[in-house]
């Protein structure tokens, strides 16, 4: 919605043309006390087409690509007109339409790959078929907006790759991920950035936005970082708190890459433990001896999440950028979040599918496929209480993205580490029971209602990294991402039926309530009647733009507002104590990688570029200095200015 | 005496150390008759008196042995001249008008006039004063001998000779402990104005008797030299009792030997750790942890500075960098939440190593608020607010005087919000936070005139410790927030439990050293830079009115302040050693460390199939935050838990044993081992 290229006549006029022309028959539904304002919801619609061109958002698959799989188990077909073409045309009919902010009954209609109409009695084309979805709710298809199916691990790559994981994500719902480029320290963010696009655009089944995970920031990346968020439509980067001598930021990295972040308007968004107490409890355990998986959750205590995640508030409060937590993965680390967003911070957090759904008592499982089935960072809490506790937050606002940090790795991979924990590849599974539990857990429970559903699960991780309302909404224009979800139906979770290479499942037995029954993605039923049906390499890549305006509308209010300004006063013109030139013994600072002055930069005026520095060298020190000459004037001092009457 | 004092002095630092927690406390039998409804319960503060003399190596034959004072102090147990009821309701109801002159001031008299004012007499009585404790309160005189109290009843039985003191039912209260001050803390070369002379008789003046000032030894430094020259000039010029913290500038493994040293050898028991100053005295968290794990070894209480250092450094830079150079760039570099950040940190590394750690200098509503809920969770955590923090706020770093705006200048920085003096007021009150201290710490105007052009090198520092007892006075204990015995314990008591001084100090106890103040609680005083006994020309309370005040401050049984006029002598203070593991700060641990032990899980050995991990080309530059090697060597004695050959990054131990490369299993994913099935 913030980024529209167009001109303002054509907005408003195409705009007002179509408002209330939608549906050809006015609604007899509405007026009930409780009901919705009539067409209340309809100027929530945006008409892309309408809008200008966007070239980027076209299909990227020929015509022939797409035919040649087209859908066999089509539930009826209104004539006997076969089905050809780029995409299906479907009318869902007889569904109830949940958004984040309402609910109503209507059918869609469903063209190219995108939304066409909305309302009752549409008129459509002959040929088209037709979706039952009566009884059951119509929601945006999910967006996951926490995958890592590419990166690789201590040498080992996922069990799920981009294909398997999709596949498995469409299978629970979720018709849209967004994962993760590890960039390793010292490689080019941007080479690392096609590396995964490609291997995404070859396997991914579903549409896909990338994250990137910065390892080792330094100013050098100011231009590649440009890029990415101009150019390559990334809006979002990761840093990492943890993984101490490896991946892991030192505050003033942090900062200097926030402030950065911000000036070109992306999030910041960070793994939040302190690295170096797990660095130091790590050695600990392993020294008394304690080397199964139970070390992991052990040595990443709560504490240690809490205490970066307040680092990480603290961090972005100071540089003014919006920061997402992802992984939240305790109690106090969501208070922490919490409390920072009542006194006004520009937060997020995000828990995962595990934290929601299980707890970290499984670390002590005599099994050691299963312990160690559940390590990832930060770990599952042991305190039982707290995937409730989670929803709870998750349902009041105070959380607002549910992801899965879906990260695959075999038994045999995990067994890497069987003779110390440190080895063992981190990563749950959980992209495909996202939704489930998450309905299962909040909705089921009644702690939410079903438009809270929709914006936990897709539309407010949309709106956060910038593809709303071109996903997380089911409105005329957008992505024909579209789930029909039975909240009646139940399933249990077993490894040996998920989509998954995976052998063990964390959630192994558990019962969920709330099941999709059929996906459609980019206006074609992937699953339905309990059938997938997906082609690989279907999946498009999602561009975001920078600056997302639910995110940067307070950020810039507040870069104009926090302005400090300096006291103007008569120049201090008493005595002044002579210093002797002191020997510096100062090491030259050893947190900051890249020089601390690079090349001037064009754009955004750089606020910490500054020629001043703490530590050694000073910028003026070519300039002589008297030595070592005392002063005469007594300590009570003649001037005026310190005269204290 | 030089000769002698020299010799005690000698004493007291080889000698008392080992007895002095030795045996268990035991106390005379005794019967006090004359409690009320609403007094103690009868004896109930004997059992808080240790008799020194019974442990007492070196001096047994120079005391009058205690149980014939006992004896004496029975049989003269007569009925009372004045009820402790009597003289409770006089003194507060008497408002300052209706008191007659005699009242107002404590008299000095001589029961026989034998003795002159300069005699080394050391004797000394108390009389009618109303002796307030940290638990409680109560009517009775002092007996002073040589610099201990001996006698605290009723109607004691006294030789004569002795100078007779008459509180006139004001406070007799322990004398002030103040445990932050930086006296010979160097910044570029120069040093405070006030050093040991200036900076305790200022203490004195206020109602101080003991200071414990820190050791600022630079990076590289080594500690017990940079100790000794500590020492050594305590020992020539303070007037009052001292002790000393230890600062740590920099983690490393030579650092180590010699706090153990300090530890066992020299009495100290309190180091201080720094989280800000980026590239000079700040330490990672890695850093932070090895050294709380070998500090809380040692039974040390760790001291920490949080402040954030590294985004301190960025946003000096930044502030700079637009152009602002006065001293309000100071706050507006260090912001509230950077400290508030830096205590939550301490905390956490606090409880992961289960070590009690002790904020000095809580300055802002939002530190002080992370240390109470710290507390409500267990936490063992101490915080200090300082004079400053308590009195007054950060609004004048915009002063348009640059030299009052710089008298500011401290690190943290009084926070600008007007309301914290009272917030810290309030938690002090309600034990929160537990200690007052003063991080006196003096410069003229022409030394922090070094920053005039960059506030970055204005040198830190602000008085505060002539006028820590009274403030508190004034903002808490006369506005109804405190009441006396709390104020007793924040500004004393608490501070030699924490430091392990007690009972010794803080306490007005038979045993304990004669450091006493009578206290005036109506005594108003205008603060000002004229008056103040503080060498600086900048009073950072100018004008503030302050009521409460000591009347009479005896140090070490002496008289060295009395109404208005101090009568310190340069040198007498002496070096008060500190034993390690104070209870207060270690009882709670000890029993943590039982409980907290960790176990493995013990499982059948995983006997599925390994993936073959192919040799990764290591990219990994080596540690640029540890600044020693983890796997160097250690000292014997204490086992360090963190010595592993393992380490998370480049080269592994294991790196010599050659691995097979690549090698792919061949077992199907979902494994045909039992162990793996999940059944």
């Amino acid at each position: 919605m913030s980024e529209r290229r167009c001109s303002p006549e054509d907005d408003c006029s195409s705009l007002l043309s179509r408002l209330g022309s939608d549906s050809p028959r006015p609604r007899m539904k509405y007026g009930g006390m409780f009901c919705n304002v009539e067409g209340a919801f309809e100027n929530k619609t945006l008409n892309f087409e309408s809008l200008g061109p966007r070239p980027q958002f076209t299909l990227k698959l020929p015509p022939e690509a797409v035919s040649g799989c087209v859908v066999g188990n089509v539930t009826s077909v209104s004539t006997g007109a076969t089905i050809a073409g780029c995409g299906d045309r479907l009318i869902i009919k007889g569904g109830k339409i949940v958004n984040d902010d309402q609910s109503f009954y209507a059918d869609i209609y469903v063209e190219d790959g995108t939304i066409k109409q909305i309302g009752e009695n549409l008129i459509v084309p002959s040929g088209v078929k037709t979706v039952d979805a009566y009884g059951q709710l119509v929601i945006p298809g999910g967006i996951d907006a926490n995958t890592n199916l590419y990166s690789p691990q201590k040498g080992l790559n996922p069990a799920d790759d981009f294909y398997q994981g999709t596949r498995a994500a469409l299978s629970g719902g979720t018709t849209t991920i967004m994962d993760h480029v590890l960039v390793e320290p010292g490689t080019s963010l941007l080479t690392a950035f096609d590396q995964w696009k490609d291997a995404a655009e070859q396997r991914a089944c579903c549409d896909f936005s990338l994250h990137v995970d910065i390892t080792r920031w330094h100013e050098g990346l100011y231009e590649e970082l440009e890029t990415l968020i101009k150019d390559k439509g990334v809006n979002s980067f990761l840093f990492f708190m943890a993984y101490k001598d490896k991946y892991q930021s030192s505050d003033s990295q942090l900062y200097e890459a926030f402030s950065v972040l911000r000036d070109l308007g992306a999030i910041a968004q960070v793994h939040a433990e302190n690295g170096d107490i797990i660095d130091e409890e790590q050695k600990k355990l392993l020294c008394l001896g304690i080397t199964g998986p139970e070390g992991h959750v052990i040595s990443h205590s709560e504490e240690v999440e809490t205490e970066a995640v307040y680092r990480a508030i603290t961090i972005a409060k100071q540089s003014n950028c919006p920061l997402y937590v992802t992984k939240v993965m305790s109690k106090s680390a969501a208070d922490v979040i919490a409390k920072a967003r009542k006194k006004g911070m520009v937060v997020y957090g995000e828990p995962i599918t595990a934290g929601l759904a299980t707890d970290g008592s499984h670390y002590w499982s005599k099994d050691w496929a299963i312990a160690a089935a559940f390590v990832t960072s930060p770990p599952l809490n042991p305190d039982p209480s707290t995937p409730q506790y989670l929803t709870s937050l998750l349902a009041c606002g105070d959380l607002q993205v549910t992801s899965s940090a879906q990260a695959s790795f075999s038994t045999a991979q995990k067994a890497v580490g069987k003779d110390n924990f440190t080895l063992i590849p981190e990563g749950t599974n959980g992209i495909e029971e996202r939704m489930s539990v998450v309905w299962d857990r909040a909705v089921a429970t009644g702690m939410m209602d079903e438009n809270e559903f929709v914006a936990v699960t897709s539309t407010n991780a949309a709106k956060l990294f910038s593809m709303y309302p071109r996903k997380g909404r089911i409105a005329v224009g957008s992505d024909a991402d579209i789930v029909i979800w039975n909240p009646k139906e139940t399933r249990i979770i077993s490894a040996n039926t998920h989509n998954l290479n995976l052998e063990v499942n964390i959630f192994e037995g558990l019962e969920f309530r709330g099941v999709a029954s059929v996906v459609i993605s980019g206006g074609r039923v992937l699953l339905e009647d309990g059938k997938l049906n997906v082609t690989e390499g279907s999946g498009r890549f999602i561009p975001r733009k920078a600056f997302p305006d639910i995110v940067y509308k307070r950020i810039k209010a507040r870069s104009k507002m926090a302005e400090a300004h300096g006291v103007p006063r008569g120049n201090y013109d008493g005595p002044v104590h002579d210093v002797i030139s002191m020997t510096k013994s100062v090491p030259p600072t050893p947190t900051t990688r890249g020089p601390p002055c690079p090349k001037t930069l064009t754009g955004p005026r750089n606020l910490h570029q500054s020629g001043f520095t703490l530590a050694g060298a000073q910028i003026d020190d070519h300039i002589p200095r008297r030595s070592a000459q005392r002063i005469v004037a007594p300590p009570g001092g003649r001037s005026n200015i310190t005269s204290l009457s | 005496d030089p000769v002698r004092r020299k010799t005690s002095k000698a004493w007291n630092r080889e000698d008392e150390l080992p007895v002095y927690l030795a045996g268990p406390i035991t106390t005379g039998p005794n019967q006090r008759k004359t409690y009320g409804m609403f007094s103690s319960v009868e004896g109930a503060f004997e059992s808080k008196t240790i008799d020194f003399e019974n442990y007492a190596v070196g001096r047994k034959g120079s005391r009058t042995p205690r149980s014939g004072s006992r004896e004496r102090l029975l049989d003269t147990g007569d009925p009372i001249s004045k009820t402790p009821s009597e003289a409770r309701e006089s003194s507060l109801n008497g408002s300052p008008g209706e008191r007659d002159e005699a009242r107002s001031r404590a008299e000095v008299r001589f029961s026989s006039g034998t003795e002159n004012l300069n005699g080394k007499s050391e004797r000394l009585l108390i009389k009618g004063g109303r002796v307030v404790n940290d638990d409680q309160s109560f009517y009775a005189d002092v007996y002073i001998e040589d610099g201990l109290i001996k006698q605290v009843g009723e109607n004691l039985v006294v030789p004569g000779g002795v100078k007779v003191i008459e509180a006139n039912g004001r406070m007799v209260i322990p004398g002030g402990i103040d445990v932050n001050t930086c006296l010979m803390k160097s910044y570029l070369g120069t040093q405070p104005v006030d050093d040991f002379f200036q900076g305790t008789k200022a203490a004195l003046a206020g109602g101080t008797t003991m200071i414990i000032d820190h050791v600022a030894p630079q990076p590289g430094d080594s500690l017990l030299e940079a100790f000794e020259r500590w020492q050594e000039a305590a020992d020539k010029k303070a007037c009052c009792d001292y002790s000393l913290h230890v600062d740590i500038p920099q983690w490393n493994e030579n650092v180590k030997d010699e706090l153990e040293l300090l530890v066992q050898d020299k009495g100290i028991n309190s180091f201080q750790v720094y989280m800000a100053y980026k590239d000079v005295y700040q330490m990672t968290d890695s850093e932070l942890y090895e050294a709380f794990s070998f500090l809380k070894l040692l039974g040390a209480v760790v001291l920490v500075h949080a402040e954030n250092g590294d985004l301190i450094a960025q946003e000096q830079r930044k502030i700079l960098g637009m152009g602002i150079t006065g001293p309000e760039g100071h706050p507006l570099s260090r912001p509230e939440e950077v400290e508030a950040e830096a205590v939550f940190r301490a905390i956490t590394l606090g409880n992961r190593v289960n070590c009690p750690v002790y904020i000095t200098k809580v300055m802002s509503k939002s530190a002080a608020d992370t240390i109470t809920q710290a507390r409500r969770k267990g936490s063992v955590v101490f915080g200090e607010p300082i004079t400053a923090s308590l009195a007054t706020d950060g609004s004048h770093y915009w002063s348009k005087n640059w030299a009052k705006a710089a008298a500011y200048v401290t690190s943290p920085p009084l926070s600008p919000d007007q309301t914290t003096p009272d917030h810290l007021h309030t938690l002090l009150a309600c034990g929160d936070l537990q200690v007052v201290g003063s991080s006196h710490c003096a410069y003229s105007t022409s030394q922090k005139a070094i920053g005039k052009d960059d506030f970055t090198l204005i040198p830190e520092g602000i008085n505060g410790v002539e006028e820590r007892m009274g403030f508190v006075w004034d903002k808490a204990v006369a506005m109804g927030k405190m009441d006396e015995n709390q104020f007793v314990a924040v500004t004393s008591t608490n501070a030699a439990k924490i430091f392990n001084l007690y009972p010794r100090k803080g306490r007005i106890a038979v045993g304990s050293d004669a450091d006493i103040v009578i206290w005036d609680p109506d005594s108003v005083k205008t603060i000002t830079a004229k008056l103040q006994q503080s060498a600086a020309e900048y009073n950072i309370f100018e004008g503030l009115e302050s009521r409460g005040g000591p009347v009479l401050v005896l140090s070490q049984g002496q008289v060295v302040y009395e109404e208005g006029k101090l009568h310190a002598q340069q040198g007498t203070g002496r070096f008060i050693p500190r034993k390690p593991f104070p209870d207060y700060a270690y009882q709670r641990v000890k029993f943590r460390n039982q409980v907290k032990h960790k176990q493995g899980v013990t499982r059948g050995i995983y006997d599925g199939p390994v993936y073959d991990v192919a040799p990764i080309p290591k990219y990994i530059t080596p540690s640029p935050s540890a600044k020693t090697s983890p796997t160097s060597h250690q000292p014997p004695p204490i086992r360090n838990l963190h010595q592993s050959n393992f380490s998370l990054s480049g080269a592994q131990i294991d790196d010599n044993i050659p691995r097979r490369s690549g090698h792919r299993i061949v077992a199907p994913p979902g494994g045909r081992s039992n162990i793996t099935s999940l059944g």
